[in-house]
């Protein structure tokens, strides 16, 4: 990894107990849900971490502890480093306090994240859906969402699939 | 035929009020500014000097829809937007067409999933679908003029409801 990461890294090791993955010149450190708003205020203000590039959470479904990881991508412009922040989360109930108050973006990726994926995150001042309409049910990014796939219209079954489909009349 | 032509000299013409209200109908048909997606671009495509839109009618693009003759659907329509469609089709005034545009308008399009309305269709009542992803401008003005010719072929028995 990135001299300059090294530090860091080791910072965040000894403060809050986390693991690491390298990938290549890339590093993933794993910070548990109660701990992540104080890592990120450190991170911004000790570290110079200024910009939330990216925030973001990935399934793995047949795993039900845990169940998603919430990614969070941070950049220093200053130093010109980035890291990734990982934090993983439990299949029922899943819970993460939010970081609106460290970052200001992550109110909008917040409420994405929660509308396709059903995390929620404490302390939102905003949680509403954002992609999906107001009244949707489901999380449509979980892997166990249905695809919502529409059987396509060929020749053969052109008509049975005509009398189902819900034509407006006026 | 023989009155016609005497009359011709005098500048007047005989026709039937079906055919003189279709006629005025379609030469001044100005469309609802509903460009969603991508469709959106090869609409202004259109609309703009090479392939000009004017040439058939199609002067501006209204904003409002109280004040459109035909709505062009152009581009996906999400599940979300898809109230707002509906809704905007009721404000249009009385007549009124849709052309839906572009293969996500007409079927879904690539589109195959929960997001995305498989086919404006099954919200409002199209009159003409123009295929293509997305269509070049000159296929947008051939569905404008299908259109055209099918509003050139109503008559008022058929549009009295009752």
């Amino acid at each position: 990894m990135d001299k300059k990461l090294e530090k860091i890294v080791q910072a965040l090791q000894e403060n809050f107990s986390s693991s690491i993955e390298e990938f290549r010149d890339e590093v993933h450190v794993f910070v548990k849900a109660e701990q992540i708003v104080d890592a990120l205020t450190l991170l911004r203000d000790k570290y110079e971490f200024e910009l939330l590039s990216a925030m973001t959470a990935v399934d793995y479904h047949p795993q039900v502890s845990p169940r998603y990881h919430v990614v969070y991508q941070l950049s220093s412009l200053a130093k010109n480093v980035t890291v990734q922040i990982r934090v993983p989360v439990n299949g029922d109930q899943p819970k993460v306090p939010t970081a609106t108050r460290v970052y200001e973006v992550a109110n909008w990726r917040e409420r994405e994240i929660a509308d396709m994926f059903g995390v929620e995150f404490e302390g939102h001042p905003d949680p509403r859906r954002i992609l999906m309409p107001v009244d949707w049910e489901g999380h449509p990014l979980r892997k166990d969402y249905p695809l919502g796939y529409e059987e396509p219209q060929f020749t053969f079954n052109f008509d049975e699939i005509d009398l189902r489909k819900p034509y407006a009349k006026e | 035929m023989g009155v016609e032509e005497k009359l011709g000299d005098m500048g007047i013409v005989t026709t039937k009020l079906e055919e003189l209200v279709n006629w005025s109908r379609t030469n001044a048909m100005w469309p609802m500014l509903f460009g969603l997606a991508c469709c959106a671009i090869e609409m202004m495509a259109a609309q703009a000097s090479h392939y000009d839109m004017s040439r058939f009618g199609m002067e501006l693009m209204r904003a409002s829809p109280r004040q459109s003759d035909p709505m062009i659907v152009a581009g996906r329509v999400s599940r979300k937007m898809a109230p707002v469609v509906r809704r905007l089709y009721d404000q249009m005034p009385e007549p009124k067409w849709v052309i839906a545009m572009g293969d996500c308008a007409s079927c879904g399009g690539v589109f195959n999933n929960y997001a995305i309305v498989q086919g404006v269709d099954e919200i409002i009542p199209v009159d003409v679908f123009v295929a293509g992803c997305p269509p070049r401008p000159e296929a947008l003005i051939h569905g404008v003029v299908t259109l055209y010719e099918k509003v050139k072929g109503e008559k008022f028995k058929d549009l009295v409801k009752g």
